[in-house]
């Protein structure tokens, strides 16, 4: 198996299969041989809530020996073959189980949004799918083990599905033997729609009641965090190490209460944006850092008036030159009419106008 | 050469295209992606097979037919289709045109300007396409003539037996280096990307595959190149017919200039030639025997070119657009006498702006 292993990703390999790969042949033999890429079946599905139009569930996956691994806080692209279509979506997934070694299982937290097509497949996947992944990414993570000295006291805030890179955390520490004896209390604040649709809630209730120093508020519905509750809970909690994830309005507080404090790590999702009209709202440029109130021109028109100079060919969408990544907004394809609301998706510049609020990478 | 319809029925006809192009559009789903995956492992199939039968002398003709239809495939149904972004609508990694690098000694990358951009965009127009006889070939009466062309069969007959290089070199505009509208310093950075193709390709065809059939070496040797001659030659012919048999148009660069639409199809519907044959012969030509669906519609999957051919050639017709077709001999031949007899200048001076001085011999 180890010489095998070694075969299939050596030079030789690379270069008889060269310019396509080891793996463009593998997988079509057996999916689940990998030299390179990383896939993964689903091996068991667990409900957590059953909240109405948002059901929540636990998905474990078993990965190919080349998955590297990950570290508590990290997230993976998650690749789905969306039946009866023939696309390939690829969406972004925090892994809530506790860091992993190469080639380990892990588990995905999937929440089912009411447009979210990958999320409402992962949610009612049966064992034995197949999915593409990428390796760990992020820098959403944690540094610290029970092994490392020091009495910091670590403090999570989550809400919602924010919960999960959070958990991943909490359980490592716990898995690698962390019982509060060395003093490094820990705080986890999680705010959730309602009682019911509290994910984990036996185990943070198990983990609340153990004696290892770790404290657990849970808060529901409209009794939210302020920055009041956030002093009193979590004392001096600007000075403290902390994890915050969830919805867009709750990180906007954490992030007014924090003000400047370099002690503050936020990990942002990104729902799919709702288109607004034709000429409405900002095109935003990430890599120039640069934003125009969006003409309604292409995306490529707004960006030469704008002072760039995207890369081009026909102009007309027929030679895919003008690639470029929208990290998030809707678009319009001029010339089929359809529109687009997918994050992180490659769009066609040249043939693409923002409708409403935009971010391309350009 | 001036259409002979107005701005107006250019546009009618223009949206009509459009309209056939949202349909196709609008229905891609799992039968593309089956098709596609199935030629990718029908090609797989062909290359173990080829390579594996090199341990067999005697089956060495059968390895080298096995390894040219596998090469000849990946060329043209999966890589050039692929390249063409025929299928990035699938997500899948392996079929995406900014990912794909094809089996052939030119690299993806710089194709993909060259052929994408420049010859999709100004489809036979001269000054700008350079596809047209491929900066060494007089395949025009309006490319001036000069005694270098009298070796325009010969050149036509190299450039065939080594196209993947000329598609390779291509990209350097040798052409125009000699003419003085670009430096040496223009090729610095693609001439790395394609001596590094260039070495890899060579590496595995001409080293690792034959030396991993030990004694056999030199007839492995032998058989690899046999089958990128075979699949260069099949490729040019394919091509050549693709553009310049009888029937297809060039343009000048003003009568583009600003060009609607409508004009676009109509100067690719022009500029174009198909093939006539059966579903294999399609197959095998990677679809580019529907040269001018495919240029209507570069980003359609190749599959659906068959199909949709009936209906544009009705659509042609009715606006009164040639729309040029005719088997594989024939449009060979049209191409063969149009190359030897431009390497002759003309015989009667062009009558100024005639447009029956520009149309080649009938076929
Ligand atoms: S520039 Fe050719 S597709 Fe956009």
């Amino acid at each position: 198996m180890v010489v095998l292993d070694r075969l299939v990703r050596s030079r030789t390999a690379a270069a008889l299969t060269s310019p396509h790969g080891v793996d463009h042949y593998l997988s079509r033999i057996n999916p689940m041989w990998a030299a390179h890429e990383v896939r993964a079946r689903v091996v068991d599905v667990r409900r957590e809530t059953d909240t109405p139009g948002a059901p929540v569930a636990t998905l474990t996956l078993r990965p190919t020996a080349t998955w590297r691994g990950h570290r508590a806080g990290q997230y993976v692209q998650v690749g789905l073959d969306l039946p009866g279509s023939a696309r390939r979506m690829t969406r972004c997934f925090s892994i809530s189980s506790p860091a992993s070694g190469a080639g380990e299982e892990i588990a995905l937290t999937v929440r089912a949004h009411a447009d979210g097509q990958v999320s409402k497949h992962l949610v009612d996947a049966a064992p034995g799918l197949l999915l593409h992944l990428s390796q760990a990414e992020g820098s959403f993570t944690l540094p610290v083990s029970p092994a490392t000295p020091g009495i910091d006291p670590l403090l999570f805030i989550t809400g919602g599905s924010g919960i999960t890179p959070a958990m991943s955390m909490l359980r490592t520490l716990l898995r690698d033997g962390y019982d509060g004896r060395a003093g490094r209390p820990v705080t986890f604040l999680h705010h959730a729609r309602s009682p019911e649709d509290q994910i984990y809630a036996a185990e943070l209730a198990r983990i609340a009641e153990d004696d290892n120093d770790v404290t657990v508020h849970l808060r529901h519905g409209d009794a939210r965090f302020s920055e009041l509750e956030l002093r009193r809970l979590a004392p001096g909690f600007r000075d403290t190490d902390t994890w915050a994830c969830g919805p867009a309005g709750m990180m906007e507080l954490v992030r007014a209460a924090y003000g400047d404090s370099p002690r503050l790590r936020l990990e942002h999702f990104k729902p799919p944006a709702t288109a607004t009209g034709s000429a409405e709202g900002d095109l935003r440029f990430a890599r120039s850092d640069r934003r125009v109130a969006n003409s309604g021109a292409s995306i490529f028109e707004q960006a030469e008036d704008a002072g760039l100079s995207p890369v081009f060919g026909c102009r007309m969408g027929i030679c895919f030159s003008c690639t470029t990544r929208k990290a998030e907004g809707t678009v319009r394809n001029v010339l089929s009419g359809a529109e687009s609301s997918l994050p992180d998706e490659d769009i066609q510049i040249c043939v693409s106008a923002p409708a409403g609020d935009c971010v391309v990478d350009l | 050469m001036k259409p002979h319809l107005t701005p107006d029925q250019l546009d009618a006809f223009g949206a009509e295209m459009d309209a056939l192009r949202r349909r196709v559009l609008d229905d891609l789903g799992e039968d593309d992606a089956a098709y596609i995956r199935g030629i990718v492992r029908r090609q797989q199939q062909l290359e173990v097979l080829g390579r594996a039968l090199f341990y067999l002398p005697p089956a060495w003709p059968l390895a080298v037919a096995a390894l040219s239809a596998s090469k000849i495939l990946e060329n043209m149904e999966i890589g050039h289709n692929v390249m063409h972004g025929q299928y990035d609508w699938m997500g899948d990694p392996h079929l995406n045109s900014r990912i794909y690098e094809w089996d052939n000694v030119c690299p993806g990358e710089q194709w993909k300007y060259s052929h994408n951009y420049i010859h999709h965009t100004f489809t036979n127009v001269l000054g700008k396409d350079r596809d047209i006889g491929y900066g060494i070939l007089r395949m025009d009466e309006d490319q001036e003539w000069h005694p270098y062309y009298l070796g325009n069969p010969v050149y036509a007959l190299l450039l065939m037996v080594f196209f993947e290089w000329g598609v390779a070199m291509h990209d350097l505009e040798v052409e125009n280096i000699v003419r003085g509208t670009r430096t040496m310093e223009d090729n610095k950075a693609l001439h790395a990307g394609i001596m590094r193709k260039v070495r890899r390709q060579a590496l595995k065809d001409y080293l690792l595959f034959p030396a991993l059939t030990g004694p056999l070496f030199p007839l492995t040797l032998v058989g690899n190149a046999t089958a990128n001659l075979v699949r260069n030659v099949w490729a040019f012919n394919i091509i050549f017919c693709g553009h310049f048999p009888a029937g297809a148009e060039t343009f000048s660069e003003e009568e583009c200039e600003d060009e609607s639409r409508g004009h676009w199809y109509y100067r690719q519907v022009l500029g174009s030639a198909n093939i006539s044959g059966g579903p294999l012969f399609h197959v095998m030509s990677g679809n580019l025997s529907h040269q001018i669906e495919h240029h209507l519609f570069p980003d359609l999957p190749a599959k659906r070119y068959p199909e949709i051919a009936p209906e544009v050639r009705e659509i042609c017709e009715r606006y009164g657009i040639e729309y040029t077709t005719g088997p594989l001999r024939r449009q060979l031949a049209s191409v063969a006498r149009k190359i030897c007899r431009l390497a002759l200048p003309d015989r009667s001076p062009k009558p100024s702006g005639g447009q029956e001085a520009v149309r080649p011999l009938a076929a």
